[in-house]
């Protein structure tokens, strides 16, 4: 078995406009992922709004200043992530097919394989 | 004489028989190899281990009835003491994910159409999880056999970024846990098509290089059309499997036909349809009536297109009713303005030039096709057909700026040149 990180990316000025209604249908998309991966899932949650990212610029001297705003400036935004067990990468693919995200045009998932400790 | 008598001969025998086993093995003898090592680079040393061996011991013993199972069994027996022997050292390193049970995550129960290693090898290096260049470059290299030099010449690519291209998919296939495995029937389809994409993409690069001073790249051919037929052996009733190989079928029985004794492209129409090679005709025809019956799909209405060609006895003889009707085909299961541009030309063979080039107007502010030399050709063509020498002028020099290929730019430039004189 191998772990892999889904990483939910997503247009966030959309995710904001959602409807009360949408966010109904999205809570219960990912319950039914949660419910049908069973076992699978390891952890995950949901993100806070980008805007209240805090990012350390890693610097050879002295201390790093923490500044505001997300590592990466782009349009669409880390908003959520699973760690999930599976046993290969086709395993991970039909998990992350069942996110709720994956069916919508401005939003997607990152699979990103977890290295083993050796 | 025999295989087994000794001397320079028998020599010459043994590394003609190590060769044709090379060619024609190679694929299986690696995943063979694979499926027990478990690990890429471990096989592909084991196997070349195997043929390396099989240079010195035929050369002695005779070439054993069955090459292929004889350089398996060298090269599974060399992993498993390898392995015996780094067993501790390797156990640490991640390895390739390999399941008898061939099954997706939940549906255990959707056994894959066949399985075979070739396959799983063929699958796996063309999973949709690598980019389509590590794909084909897997793929040359692993499934087809080809050295690394040989890979990078034939993308015009260093040979140093293709062996760090090659290094980088296989580290993706162990890191990510690309499974060593025949897909789930649900998801075959797809799949396959992904594989004959790399496959047709092999050989139109062999058929007609991107640059240089040949024309045609054979090794690249020859290994699409084997790739094709391995595939086709093992998945006779995917349609779009036999078209594809009947597409290449039908396009290589031109292969003599396609230059001139001095190295000069020769166009369709004034090919000599005599040495086109009638049982690669037959052959080809035979699948496109297969592929046809099983399903219409992209590639075996292509075939039908090439079936018609070749049975035209002369280039007069085209029936260009049919080849507009199956481009009519064609341009709604593959809509594409490659596709569309196609039409546009045996439009302007079935209607007269003024028709091709009505038909080509769409086209020309087509993004897709802004930098595809093929259209200014096109349109060069049908201005020069219709006299209109000056505009042909202006689109066979634009035509000539879009390839590197110095075959295709004698023909263009030859051209040029009458079209150039005439209006003069």
């Amino acid at each position: 078995m191998a772990k892999y990180l889904l990483l939910i990316y997503g247009d966030e000025q959309l995710w904001q406009a959602r409807t009360p209604e949408e966010i109904k249908d999205l809570n219960a998309g990912h319950a039914a992922f949660v419910a049908a991966a069973g076992d699978a899932v390891l952890g995950g949650h949901e993100l806070e709004p980008s805007t209240t990212a805090t990012s350390l610029r890693g610097t050879v001297s002295g201390r790093p200043t923490p500044t505001d705003g997300t590592f990466l400036e782009t349009k669409e935004v880390l908003g959520g992530y699973y760690l999930v067990e599976a046993p290969d990468l086709d395993a991970a693919i039909a998990l992350a097919e069942r996110l709720p995200e994956v069916s919508a045009a401005h939003s997607g998932v990152e699979i990103r394989p977890v290295r083993e400790a050796s | 004489m025999t295989g087994h008598e000794r001397g320079p001969a028998a020599d010459v025998d043994v590394n003609e028989a190590v060769a044709q086993a090379h060619r024609r093995e190679w694929a299986r003898v690696l995943a063979a190899t694979v499926r027990v090592v478990r690990d890429l680079d471990l096989a592909e040393e084991c196997a070349q281990d195997a043929y390396a061996r099989a240079l010195r011991t035929w050369s002695t013993t005779g070439v054993p009835d069955r090459p292929g199972a004889w350089l398996t069994t060298v090269a599974r027996n060399r992993a498993k003491d390898l392995l015996r022997r780094e067993s501790v050292l390797r156990s640490a390193l991640p390895s390739l994910v390999v399941d008898d049970v061939v099954a997706g995550p939940d549906d255990h129960a959707d056994p894959p159409v066949v399985d075979d290693d070739r396959l799983r090898l063929i699958f796996t290096c063309c999973h949709p999880a690598l980019s389509r260049d590590a794909q084909v470059a897997l793929t040359l290299r692993l499934v087809c056999g080809l050295s690394t030099a040989e890979v990078a010449r034939a993308f015009l690519v260093q040979e140093s970024a293709m062996a760090a291209r090659i290094t980088r998919a296989k580290k993706k296939i162990s890191a990510a846990r690309i499974p060593y495995r025949v897909p789930a029937r649900t998801d075959l389809p797809e799949r396959v098509s992904a594989v004959l994409d790399v496959v047709h993409l092999v050989f139109t690069t062999g058929y007609t290089a991107p640059a240089g001073a040949q024309l045609v790249r054979q090794y690249l051919v020859d290994g699409a059309i084997h790739l094709a037929r391995t595939l086709y052996q093992l998945l006779p009733g995917d349609g779009q499997v036999a078209g594809l190989l009947a597409l290449m079928l039908l396009t290589d029985a031109r292969r003599n036909t396609r230059l001139s004794g001095t190295g000069e492209l020769v166009l369709l129409a004034d090919q000599d349809r005599t040495r086109w090679d009638t049982r690669l005709i037959a052959e080809g025809t035979a699948l496109v009536a297969r592929s046809l019956g099983q399903a219409q799909t992209g590639y075996g209405v292509q075939a039908a297109i090439a079936a018609v060609h070749a049975e035209a006895a002369t280039w007069e003889d085209t029936d260009w009713t049919e080849i507009v009707g199956l481009y009519d085909v064609l341009r709604r299961l593959w809509p594409s303005p490659v596709v569309e541009l196609n039409r546009a030309v045996a439009i302007g063979f079935r209607d007269g030039p003024q028709a091709g080039l009505d038909a080509l107007a769409p086209l020309l502010d087509e993004p897709a096709l802004a930098t595809y030399g093929y259209l200014s050709a096109t349109r060069a063509d049908f201005l020069r057909r219709l006299r209109r020498r000056q505009e042909a002028t202006a689109a066979y020099e634009e035509a000539l700026a879009m390839t590197d290929n110095q075959v295709e730019r004698a023909f263009l430039a030859g051209r040029l040149e009458e079209v150039r004189t005439h209006s003069a």
